[in-house]
């Protein structure tokens, strides 16, 4: 299944196709057709992951590339070991498909000859390519890279995405588009799929932009309400702005992989470019400058602060879909883009021995202010899409401070809890009249919805990194590495405002809960009972809090007070997620700094799920016993302005439609005006005056004078012909065409007869 | 090893003709465009296969300069296309017979 | 011989010519003229529209069989990616109904049809009758030979001593346009500025 992972991504695109086909015919609109697909699927991931975890248990020998099919690509050069001029360079031109696909399957590891063989744990990945499209000089490759990371995100993708298909079988039932949504969901999933089995970063941009356009036509699913498809819209375009810094900074890195003295002018190939990152052949200024471009992609696609604004409005799509797309997979696509590419992060901004740097900051910005905004949202989804934009803030500032797996771990995680909560807030929404304001519509729901009730507090205190929880593990360890990591010191700057959010996390959870399961029951929740949803619903939510329960122990650490554990328990996530190739800053090939692992500590973990719970336990009092000083935002006038700050989303909306757009549209609108008014009218003005007066200059001298004589005499004879061409006027278009087109035939015709006649 | 120059003549033969048929017989101005682009494209289609065939790339440079003009060409259209619109409410180019004799 | 080298020889040709490539002509030669039939006959403009699209397509396909990328990747940017916008904007600004169109086609299309049949006659008679069995370069790969490439011999002559060092065909377009075809590329671009003006005058509100 390694080699054939191809195979998962196709068969989506095909359900894809087929759900469009005849979907409509079938009984239950295609969606039997996409969960079939995705049940195989999710399968097929499985089968994948047990294949590669065999594949670390008894890492294969280094296999030496066959003979045929050498790509330069897969020279990768070991300039460090060897100086051998690399054989076989130049015949790929002429290697017809089939010998590429044949040379390709071999597993060609990055170890060759004369690579580091005492690495005694070298798992390299299992690349398999074959060629797209060849042209003067280019050889652009399809294919599969599958290591940990794309095996842990085959996983997680198959596996909401199977959950999700089941959902909205019962949740989107009677739509008038089911078919086209079910249809997108499949294109959706294979494009996840095929960016995270990537192999070169063109297939990556390929992907990336095919998801961003699943996203689009799924958030404005209902695009006849027009904040629907404004949402789109606002989606899409925002992320066409980091979308700019990812082209640039890809263009960056093919240029950097290249190798002029072999004449090859550049490489897409994702391993080629960390490899020679890492191994200190590509030029620190150039790996700074395309980090910083890829950073602003980051920001768009993950929805980091500035660019973050299309993430909450992205919640106008159906429920499912914000699970799938906005919580669990597509928005991670960016995080997954930073930890394919790592070496050139790592090396770019230096973040094995710096103790700040600008992923690092970004990540920590929208953590803390994404948790601030998500205290103040009415909507409940709002909530899920704030905390979400603060998580992801999580993620990237774990891979700022150098905590690769803290960062790929807490992704795995929070796919499980988001997803489980943002299905949870759909289940209810689907009791209450599909909305979703938990201060008008909500309130004690957790006599009514007893299955949700309990998900949804799991799926919270997973969120808020409660022990045992899923959240707990893969927060600490997030938090360790700020305060471990790094330069002198650590990321400590990292580490308070990584608690402080970890803080407001547990306090907007809390206050959400309330709203929903307890107090009285408001507006539509009061006008019937709500009733819980049906077992299609409920028991992808029960999957995904067992999950959320249970995730965590994946990667239990092994030091500090759990140093006692035995060896084949703890770390598994790190064991089998982790590359241990050349290609990652942690083989010994590094020039540089070496990834390290924070240990687990026992201060730090107390003290960020003590201040969790305190604030939990301070919203408690506020909410549940009315204590503390209710109404301040209408008493004090620093509390209203902090109070409007957050409502108005820090005027950030405000300041690209009104500010930015206004700014550029008036100035420019009105120069143009100007130059129109005066120059190019001035300029017709010109010609029309200087026209005319040539024009009267002639009437007078030529016309009446000469022609007129002439006019009068012809013009007898021309009216008797013009009478009888008036039949043919028809004054239409068309028929003139229609003349000239078949006198040119006639007259082609003539011309044929003559030419084959003579 | 090559391919027949002619099957790339014929099928610009047949976009050509398809084009003409649309020229003719579509009402909606809009439609006939459309049908313009089908013969422009026929022509490039004419001029890079004769720039294969020898092997010159003039044709090549042509055929770009075609598609420049196509799309100037199909900007005026619809401009003109437009300004009908708004004056008759119609882009049916059968009422517009303003020049009948 | 694999089945992408195979050929098949033609009677009274020397040369034979390659199966899968013609193969592949043929397929997306069937798509575009079903697609140009449906862009002409179809009721629904938005549809027309789409149908364009796959025609355009099929062209640019054509021209990576003929070895012409440049003009290829051109023509989905500016035909697919500029045109067709162009066109679906000018269906919805002149309010189209979106769906079936009764009269979409005129009443009197057959005239049209007669010259579009009797014009493709004509054409393949001639073009069956010129080109009988020209064959397309078999080396399409069109270019200049790099300055590594050449080699001035004793007696001053320039020569070719390695045929495979080119230009690509993107390099080799370009330096024509800009050396050949200076002057003419110039006269495009004013071309297309009047364009652009004429347009926004012509369709502005006054």
């Amino acid at each position: 299944m390694l080699t054939h992972a191809f195979i998962i991504p196709l068969i989506m695109a095909v359900s894809f196709v087929a759900i469009l086909a005849v979907g409509k015919r079938l009984p239950r609109g295609g969606a039997e057709i996409g969960i079939a697909a995705i049940s195989i699927c999710f399968v097929l991931a499985i089968a994948t992951g047990v294949g590669w975890v065999q594949r670390v248990n008894h890492p294969p020998e280094a296999e030496h590339a066959t003979e045929e099919a050498v790509d330069p690509d897969d020279e990768i050069a070991y300039a460090l070991t060897t100086a051998e001029e690399p054989t076989g360079h130049g015949e790929e031109a002429g290697a017809t498909e089939e010998g590429a696909a044949e040379g390709g399957a071999t597993e060609e590891g990055a170890a060759e000859e004369g690579a580091a063989e005492e690495e005694s744990h070298e798992y390299p990945p299992v690349v398999r390519k074959i060629s797209w499209l060849q042209t003067g000089g280019f050889d652009i490759k399809v294919g599969t890279l599958v290591d940990g990371l794309s095996v842990l995100m085959l996983l997680v993708v198959t596996l909401v995405s199977g959950l999700v298909h089941v959902y909205s079988s019962d949740y989107v039932a009677g739509d008038r588009r089911f078919t086209h949504y079910y249809a997108f969901l499949s294109l959706f999933t294979a494009s996840m799929l095929m960016f995270v089995l990537s192999q070169n970063v063109l297939q990556m941009i390929v992907g990336w932009e095919l998801v961003g356009l699943c996203s689009f036509a799924l958030i404005g699913h209902w695009w006849e309400e027009k904040p629907n498809s404004d949402a789109a819209l606002k989606a899409f375009l925002t992320n066409r702005v980091g979308d700019v810094g990812l082209l640039v900074g890809m263009i960056i890195l093919y240029f950097a992989a290249g190798d002029s003295s072999r004449g090859l002018i550049g490489s897409f190939d994702i391993l080629r470019i960390t490899t020679m990152a890492n191994t200190g052949q590509i030029d620190h200024l150039v790996l700074l400058v395309a980090s910083l471009c890829l950073i602003a992609a980051v920001m768009s696609k993950s929805g980091q602060f500035i660019l973050h604004t299309w993430l909450p409005d992205a919640m106008a799509g159906p429920t499912p879909v914000s699970a799938l797309i906005h919580a669990a997979t597509m928005v991670v696509a960016g995080i997954y883009m930073v930890a394919r590419l790592y070496p050139v992060f790592w090396h770019g901004l230096s973040i094995g021995s710096a103790n700040i740097n600008a992923l690092a900051v970004v990540g920590t910005i929208t953590l803390f202010l994404g948790a601030l905004l998500a205290f103040v949202q009415s909507d409940i989804k709002k909530v899920l899409a704030y905390s979400t934009v603060s998580q992801l803030g999580f993620m990237v500032m774990a891979l700022g401070v150098g905590a690769w797996t803290a960062a790929i771990f807490h992704l795995f995680t929070h796919a499980m809890f988001k997803a489980c909560l943002f299905l949870g807030a759909g289940s209810m929404s689907h009791a209450n009249h599909h909305s979703f304001d938990m201060k008008k519509d909500y309130g004690g729901l957790r006599k009514h919805m007893p299955w949700t009730f309990r998900t949804f507090v799991i799926g919270t205190a997973a969120l808020a990194g409660l022990f045992p929880l899923a959240g707990f593990w893969s927060k600490d360890e997030i938090l360790a590495g700020a305060g471990q990591l790094g330069g002198k010191g650590g990321y400590q700057l990292m580490l308070v405002v990584g608690t402080l959010g970890a803080m407001c996390t547990a306090a907007y959870m809390t206050r959400a809960i309330y709203y929903c399961f307890f107090g009285e029951p408001r507006g539509a929740a009061k006008e019937h009972t709500p009733h819980e949803s049906g077992p299609r619903i409920v028991i992808p939510l029960v999957i995904l809090a067992g999950l959320a329960i249970v995730a965590g122990f994946a990667n239990i650490p092994d030091t500090g007070l759990f140093s006692g554990l035995p060896e084949g328990v703890t770390l598994r996530f790190e064991h089998y997620v982790e590359p241990r190739v050349a290609w990652f800053p942690y083989a010994d090939q590094t020039v540089g700094d070496v990834l390290e692992h924070p240990e687990f500590s026992l201060q730090i973990a107390l003290t960020s799920t003590l201040l969790a719970l305190l604030a939990a336990g301070l919203v408690y009092l506020w909410y549940w016993k009315g204590a503390g000083p209710h109404g301040i935002t209408q008493r004090n006038k620093a509390a209203r302005a902090g109070y409007r700050l957050l409502e108005q989303k820090y005027y950030l909306d405000a300041l690209y439609t009104g500010a930015i757009a206004g700014g550029v549209k008036g100035p420019i609108a009105r120069g143009a005006n100007w130059v129109n008014q005066n120059i190019i009218d001035g300029v017709v003005n010109v010609v029309g005056t200087s026209a005319t007066a040539a024009g009267r200059w002639i009437y007078k001298n030529v016309d009446q004078g000469g022609i007129d004589l002439f006019v009068k005499g012809s013009g007898a004879g021309a009216e008797g012909t013009g009478q009888l061409l008036r039949k043919g006027q028809t004054g239409k278009v068309q028929t003139y065409g229609a003349y000239l087109f078949g006198a040119a035939t006639v007259l082609a015709a003539v011309f044929v007869v003559i030419a084959s006649t003579s | 090893m090559t391919v027949l120059l002619n099957q790339f003549l014929l099928l610009g033969a047949a976009l050509f003709a398809i084009g003409v048929y649309g020229v003719i017989a579509r009402r909606n101005g809009v439609a006939v465009l459309m049908s313009i682009e089908l013969i422009l494209n026929a022509v490039n289609i004419n001029l890079i296969a004769f720039s294969a065939m020898h092997g010159d790339l003039s044709g090549q440079v042509f055929a770009l300069f075609v598609i420049a003009v196509a799309a100037a060409e199909v900007g005026v259209g619809l401009a003109i296309v437009l300004a009908i619109y708004r004056n008759r409410r119609s882009v049916d180019l059968d009422e517009l017979d303003l020049m009948r004799g | 011989m694999s089945l992408l080298a195979s050929t098949m020889a033609l009677p009274g040709v020397d040369d034979p010519i390659n199966v899968s490539q013609t193969v592949a002509f043929g397929l997306i030669a069937v798509m575009m003229v079903f697609g140009a039939i449906r862009v002409v006959t179809t009721r629904n403009v938005v549809h027309a529209a789409m149908w364009l699209v796959l025609v355009l397509a099929g062209a640019a396909a054509q021209y990576i069989l003929l070895a012409a990328e440049f003009v290829a990747v051109t023509q989905v940017m500016v035909y697919i990616g500029a045109v067709v916008v162009l066109f679906l904007f000018g269906v919805m600004l002149t309010r189209a109904k979106l769906g079936q169109e009764a009269d979409l086609t005129r009443r009197s299309w057959f005239g049209g049809a007669f010259v579009a049949v009797v014009l493709f006659g004509l054409l393949s008679f001639s073009l069956v009758d010129t080109f009988e069995d020209a064959k397309v370069l078999e080396d399409r790969q069109m270019g200049y030979p790099t300055a590594a490439a050449l080699e001035t011999t004793d007696d001053g002559d320039v020569a070719v001593v390695d045929p495979d060092a080119r230009l690509s065909n993107t390099q080799a377009v370009s330096d024509s346009i800009f050396s050949r075809y200076l002057v003419q590329f110039e006269i495009i671009s004013v071309l297309l500025t009047a364009a652009l003006v004429g347009a926004i005058v012509i369709a502005r509100k006054d």
